[in-house]
This record gives C-alpha cells, sequence and structure tokens, in this order.
C-alpha cells in the first residue's frame, strides 16, 4: 500500500484511512457532511497525493497530445489547462485526466491513481512515433487542493501571486509556503479552490501552513468521502462509475470533448464518429422522491416495466440539497429531463424524476 | 468507546438489552461512528417476526447503506418513531433515544450466543 507524504498528518488528524487504488488515504476526518458543508460555504483542504502526475515534453509534444487524447491539447495556450480524455480505438475511456501546458513543448496530465499505469503505458506507446517523451512524476509529486468560496483569501498571503490572475482551468510556477509549487485553480468539487503540485516531502509544510492559515476562516481537512458527494452534486464524472472502457465520452455527456476538427489522426475518431450518432446509453442525473437512495449497482426502471433499462452508477443523499440524487446510465431515448423513471432499492421501487446535471451550481 | 456492561452484543454491532420475554435493539457507539452521517433508519413495522442472523432494517447514510441484522429471533413489539424523525438521535444517543426496535423473544437461548461487554471490547480491539 502506497502512502502519501501527509500519512503521518491524517493519522494524527483522527482519519479514517481507507485503501484507495492502492493508496492508504483518508476517507473522512470528523465527518463527510460536516467536510462536505466546509468546502460549500468556507475551504476544505484535501490530499490528493495518489493522483497520477505526467509531463509530456518535446519539439513533438504538443502534436504527440492531440494524437493520444480526445481534445487538442495543442491549441492550450501557455500556462493553461483543460479537461480531456484518453479514450481506447473503440472509442472506450481509459481516464479522464486535465492537460496543462506549461511551456510551449512542455504539458502536464493528471490522471486518476486508479489508471496512472494504464494511462502511462497508453501514452508511452501513443507517443513513439513523435518526437515526445514521457516522464512519469507521480511517485515523486505531491498534490494539496484547497476549495471552497474562501479558499483563495486563505491562499493568498501564502504564495508569491496575485490569485486573481489566475483564472480558472490555468496554472502557473510560484512559491507557496516558500516551497517552488505549480499553482493551478481547478478542482473536483463545484467551488472555487486551487490545486498544489509540488515536490513529495514538500507537502508536509504547506499542508501544515494552509491548515494553520485556514483554522479562522472554516478551513478544515476534507477526505474523499466528501470529494465524491461534492463532485457529484456538481455533476462531474467518477472513473470506475460513470466512466469506464465500455463507454464512450458521448454516452458519459462529454462529447462536447472530442474535437474531430484538430488535424490528423487520434486515437479512438473512427469509432467516436459512429457513437455520435448512436450513443448506446446516456447518462442522466437523477433526483428521487422519496426517502431511498439510489446507490451504485442498483437497477433503473420505466415506469411499472418489468426489466430494468439501466443501472445507477453514482449516488447519495445530497448534504447540500436535502434530497438523494444519483446518476444513471439508461437508453439514449429515455434520458430527457423531466422524465420519470422508478429505482430498484432493495425489494421497493423508488420513483425518480430526470434532472438536468450539474445537481448544484455555485452562486457566483 | 462506549461500551455499557450491562448489554449483550452481536458480531454484526448490534446491542440487546433484555428485560424478561422483550428486548431492546440498537447498534453500538462503534458502529454508529463507523456508518458515519445516518440520513434514516428503516425499521421492521410492530408485528413482523425476526430472525437471529437476518436482516431486520437498513440505516442509510451519505456514504453507504448498512444492514441491520436480528442478534435474536421474535416478533417486533415496538420500532423507535424517534429515529425515523431524527435519524442523527443513532449516532448521539446509541445505547439511549436511538434505540431501534423491541422484540419479544421466541428463543431466549439465543442470547447465550451474544457477547458480553468485555468480548465485544475484544472484538472490537481487533478490527
Amino acid at each position: 500500500m502506497h502512502r502519501t507524504a501527509l500519512n503521518d498528518r491524517h493519522r494524527a488528524l483522527g482519519a479514517r484511512m481507507i485503501p484507495f487504488a492502492g493508496w492508504d488515504m483518508p476517507v473522512q476526518y470528523q465527518g463527510l457532511v460536516e467536510e462536505h458543508r466546509a468546502v460549500r460555504s468556507a475551504a476544505g483542504l484535501f490530499d490528493l497525493s495518489h493522483m497520477g502526475e505526467m509531463y509530456i515534453t518535446g519539439p513533438g509534444a504538443a502534436e504527440a497530445l492531440d494524437y493520444s487524447l480526445i481534445t487538442a491539447p495543442s491549441k492550450l495556450a501557455e500556462g493553461r489547462a483543460h479537461y480531456s480524455m484518453i479514450c481506447a480505438d473503440d472509442g472506450g475511456v481509459i481516464d479522464d485526466l486535465i492537460v496543462y501546458r506549461l511551456g510551449n513543448e512542455r504539458f502536464l496530465a493528471v490522471p486518476n491513481a486508479s489508471n496512472a499505469e494504464s494511462v502511462a503505458t497508453a501514452l508511452r506507446e501513443r507517443l513513439a512515433g513523435f518526437d515526445a517523451k514521457l516522464d512519469d512524476a507521480s511517485m515523486r509529486t505531491s498534490l494539496v487542493a484547497i476549495q471552497g468560496p474562501r479558499a483563495a483569501e486563505i491562499l493568498q498571503p501564502l504564495v508569491g501571486v496575485d490569485l486573481k490572475t489566475i483564472k480558472y482551468y490555468s496554472g502557473t510556477p510560484t512559491l507557496a509556503c516558500d516551497m517552488p509549487v505549480l499553482l493551478a485553480r481547478t478542482g473536483y468539487t463545484g467551488e472555487d479552490g486551487f490545486e498544489l503540485f509540488m515536490a513529495w516531502d514538500d507537502s508536509v509544510s504547506v499542508w501544515d501552513a494552509l491548515i494553520a492559515a485556514g483554522a479562522s476562516r472554516g478551513l478544515i481537512p476534507a477526505g474523499l468521502g466528501a470529494r465524491d458527494t461534492l463532485r457529484l452534486e456538481a455533476g462531474m464524472p467518477l472513473y470506475g462509475q460513470e466512466l469506464n472502457r465500455e463507454t464512450t465520452p458521448f454516452e458519459a455527456g462529454l462529447g462536447r470533448l472530442v474535437n474531430f476538427a484538430k488535424p490528423g489522426d487520434f486515437v479512438g475518431r473512427k469509432a467516436l464518429e459512429r457513437s455520435k450518432g448512436a450513443p448506446r446509453k446516456a447518462l442522466v442525473g437523477l433526483r428521487l422522491s422519496g426517502r431511498g437512495i439510489a446507490r451504485i449497482g442498483y437497477p433503473v426502471y420505466l415506469p411499472a416495466a418489468t426489466d430494468s433499462c439501466g443501472t445507477v452508477t453514482s449516488g447519495t443523499s445530497s448534504p447540500t440539497l436535502g434530497f438523494a440524487i444519483a446518476m444513471a446510465y439508461v437508453p439514449a431515448q429515455h434520458a430527457a429531463a423531466g422524465g420519470a423513471v422508478e429505482v430498484g432499492i432493495r425489494d421497493q421501487r423508488a420513483v425518480a424524476e430526470v434532472v438536468p446535471m450539474p445537481f448544484y451550481r455555485r452562486s457566483t | 468507546m462506549d461500551i455499557p456492561d450491562n448489554l449483550k452484543y452481536s458480531n454484526e454491532h448490534e446491542w440487546l438489552a433484555v428485560n424478561g420475554k422483550t428486548a431492546k435493539v440498537g447498534i453500538t457507539a462503534y458502529a454508529a461512528e463507523q456508518i458515519g452521517d445516518i440520513v434514516f433508519v428503516d425499521l421492521p413495522a410492530v408485528g413482523t417476526r425476526v430472525e437471529a442472523g437476518k436482516s431486520f432494517g437498513v440505516i442509510e447514510a451519505v456514504k453507504s447503506v448498512s444492514e441491520l441484522f436480528a442478534p435474536v429471533s421474535g416478533r417486533v413489539t415496538a420500532a423507535n418513531d424517534g429515529v425515523g424523525k431524527s435519524p442523527e438521535i443513532v449516532a448521539a444517543e446509541p445505547y439511549g433515544g436511538g434505540w431501534l426496535i423491541e422484540i419479544e423473544l421466541s428463543n431466549p437461548s439465543e442470547i447465550d450466543a451474544l457477547k458480553d461487554a468485555a468480548g465485544y471490547r475484544d472484538m472490537i480491539a481487533g478490527l
């Protein structure tokens, strides 16, 4: 089991630790809902050092990434980032990731911990025909995220850059608590926030400084449990649940990411052109009207139907909204908002409405 | 961890307070802490027959759903309305206001298979 540089900190804070993608990670500290609410109302601090960090560099790096991913990283300005996916030849999603352009010939890709190895393998194969190389820095890079409406005010005194100049989905090298970091305005919570990439051991002093600076402003450490409910309210997919090798970006409602206009071929292009016109399923948001909570794997039915037509991929009782929400795959013809479905919860059927996502959108 | 000496405990982290031919059932403080933020508790109706080791209801938390397993067999004679109205009481007062159901015992000898407080304390120390 891998441990992040902050493992001792989590234990000292009384976190409940769980194995996650081969890492010993905090699922919660004092309580999931308290942590969730802190991120919505003030700020939460996350250790995300389990995630992958891969540098793609060289004169052909931009072209190689255009070939490897469904987006066009070559179109990114230096310092900007975008959300992307790496797909297989058949259009199935290998992983979703964020790509940062750090320089003309230098990119950073951040895949999920659970897929870091398969992404590195796929990228190495795909880069082979280009003047570009991959440096998998995952095991020497720490990642700490501060998320929430008060994140900027807490972070500002500790960093050597005016945070107002950092746009959403951009990043810049700077110092944080005297440590060199890549500071990015990105996140997975639906709130404003920042992610700080740094050398492995540097995360300890950055973490301590942020905890100290944020304590009087409502910042608390937040675990993977809150991260999951926050991203679900924000309508963001999770690999392994909404995304997998049997699902295309179009089916996951993320077809807008696929850049067919970019020059040259890219892995999955033909299959994705087919999937665009004929998705086998569609990801929908569900609002449940009763007390029941739809969970991953629960069957979805058309009203009064005997056979299920789909499956829940994520579900929880939304701490912010106060009712149960879920994501599910259903046949594309039943994906329109306003439609009624039922979710099989143990031996009962719960009535649910197809609703637009995100379930929650921050007010500013 | 609060583990009252006067109760019996199951391997599934339910407690049993025996009072003659009936017994109250709840979940332990350890179980409540593990489950986390409880959203609601689904309990059987009065009159339902429950069987030792079998599920009699569920606790829904934000993160997950947990089944409740009957520590003994019998007929449900009361279900705690209070946990329906404010499920957080299960974690706040697991051995008091957060009790779940009362069972009329059909086989009192099943109690002998349950742990005492010391035995339960040993069990969770090993988890």
